[in-house]
């Protein structure tokens, strides 16, 4: 109808400044999700970091991508968490008996995860800065990083979106993140492939974390980008349609 | 047209369970229906498909002339819920739940929207604390209070009073009252026989998927034997007569 159509942006407005507010007022899961990565990056930096040879004289620089990704895929557990909550508190039934663009909800919750992955990544990279971490890398390539963590965000956040909206327990809305957190130890994140035994280097070498980590290292450190930058965005691309598609069937059915 | 609600032949079932086995009622605009049932009768399933949150299997249910499948946003337009459970967000203030719910209606003035919710419900002192802090009976009141905002013509109560203390349970009571006095459609369910007698110009009683009995208070207990005179005349309560009618169904 007209009038649900012409608030559609207003009324994903009030959404979001919803569940911003949820986030301002819960800073510990913004910490939460920040500190099992910041724990990884000195773990690896400070304890592991002298083993391992990943050809490069600063380790830091090295790792972030793949801590960054961690770190994103750690968020998204809270933002099923919070689908989750509102489908169990009967909000979710409040706004759905309202004349509002039903869409809205979701989307409200999808530009939340947004904002919170940006918040917790931009904290994560003053660490690495203090850590050590530097880069040579020019504004159009920080908005070219930007852009793929977004969109990394996006497709994960649509998957999230999924256990947030079937799941039967709390446990049952994050645990599928868990996989995903542990993705990055077999790419390229922490060390090189080519150290890997062939089967799991095979592996390591065709999963996205890989291609999304060596596009945001060659872009943060200067270097020409290869094929990888396409295969990390067609990876993205790929997963956030499907996620997206899948999220959809499952809402339309929930939602009526 | 005078219908606020129309069901006919209203079927639902959960997996292989019948919850609805052709449920027919009608409300009319302006009054105060009551869907009384025990627990697990079927009432909130009622309830979701009236407000577009529940596909039916099948007969029909029109709101407001609208049906509820086929026009589901018309009938958004006229109703607002207030469900089983309160349904505030936690996180936020009592007044900040009553803005976002303005604005999502897109009212001129929020603010001010919000501030004269809080002072008709009693809500004033605890306006800028977080939902979360609030009694039962003031969640309650708070939910309430954003099923107004915007006006609908038609609030679905579902089970408003249930959980709460006799004192709680009057302050509903009251502003159920006010509301069919400016002239809004309530469809109410409950599980208290009182607080249909209390309340409602209609009762429908739902048992085993279907509506047994309906009609006004004063109908309904001409179904029930005269009262007996002892020492004082006794009306027979609702109650008396809810266990006799149920009890007449299943001695069949
Ligand atoms: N989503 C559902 N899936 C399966 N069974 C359900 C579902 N919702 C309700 N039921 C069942 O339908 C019956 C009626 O439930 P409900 O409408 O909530 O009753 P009431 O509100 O009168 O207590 C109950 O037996 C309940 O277990
Ligand atoms: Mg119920």
């Amino acid at each position: 109808m007209e009038t649900t159509k012409k608030h559609f942006l207003s009324d994903i407005g009030v959404m979001l400044g919803r569940s911003m507010r949820h986030i301002t007022r819960s800073m510990d899961t913004i910490i939460t999700v920040c500190i099992t990565p910041i724990a990884m990056m000195l773990l690896f930096v400070y304890v592991l970091g002298g083993a391992i040879q990943a050809g490069t004289d600063n380790y830091v620089n090295y790792l972030l991508p793949g801590i960054l990704l961690m770190a994103i895929a750690s968020g998204i557990a809270y933002t099923a968490f919070r689908l989750f909550m509102d489908m169990q508190s009967g909000i979710f039934e409040r706004f759905h008996s309202m004349p509002i663009a039903r869409s809205a909800v979701l989307w409200g919750h999808v530009l939340t995860s947004l904002v919170s992955n940006a918040i917790s990544v931009i904290v994560i990279i003053l660490v690495a800065l203090i850590m050590g971490f530097r880069s040579s890398a020019g504004i159009v390539s920080w908005l070219a990083v930007a852009g793929i963590l977004a969109l990394v965000t996006l497709a994960l956040t649509w998957i999230a979106v999924i256990p947030g909206l079937t799941a039967k327990s709390i446990d049952g809305a994050s645990a599928f993140s868990y996989p995903l957190i542990f993705l990055p130890f077999i790419s390229s994140a922490f060390v090189p492939t080519d150290s890997m035994p062939t089967v799991v280097r095979a592996f390591a070498e065709n999963q996205p974390v890989t291609s999304i980590v060596d596009a945001i290292r060659a872009l943060l450190s200067n270097q020409p980008v290869g094929s990888e930058i396409w295969i990390a965005l067609a990876w993205c691309l790929g997963i956030l349609i499907v996620a997206y598609l899948l999220a959809m069937l499952v809402y339309k059915r929930k939602a009526l | 047209m005078e219908k606020a609600i129309e069901v006919k032949d209203l079927r639902k079932s959960f997996k292989s369970a019948a919850v609805l086995k052709g449920v027919d009622f009608e409300v009319k605009r302006g009054e105060i229906f009551a869907l009384l049932g025990s627990n697990g009768a079927g009432k909130t399933t009622i309830v979701k498909i009236l407000a577009t949150l529940l596909k039916p299997d099948g007969g029909t249910a029109t709101v407001n002339g609208f049906d509820v499948a086929a026009h589901s946003e018309n009938v958004r337009q006229s109703i607002s819920l207030t469900g089983q459970f309160a349904a505030v967000d936690e996180i936020l203030t009592g007044r900040e739940n009553l803005i976002m719910i303005a604005k999502l209606r897109h009212l001129k003035n929020p603010r001010q929207v919000a501030a004269d919710l809080l002072k008709r419900f009693g809500l004033v002192d605890a306006a800028d604390r977080r939902a979360s802090t609030y009694s039962g009976g003031m969640r309650r009141r708070l939910d309430i209070a954003m099923s107004l905002i915007g006006k609908p013509q038609l609030i679905f109560l579902d089970e408003p009073t249930t959980g709460l203390d006799p004192e709680a349970r009057i302050e509903v009571w009251n502003v159920v009252k006010e509301l069919a006095n400016s002239g809004t459609t309530v469809f109410l369910t409950t599980q208290y026989l009182e607080e249909a007698e209390q309340l409602a110009d209609q009762i429908a009683i739902l048992h085993e998927g279907r509506i047994i009995v309906s009609g006004t208070l004063e109908e309904l207990k001409k179904l029930f034997p005269p009262a007996k005179v002892e020492y004082v005349e006794k009306q027979p309560s609702l109650e008396e007569l809810f266990l006799a009618l149920i009890g007449k169904k299943e001695e069949k």
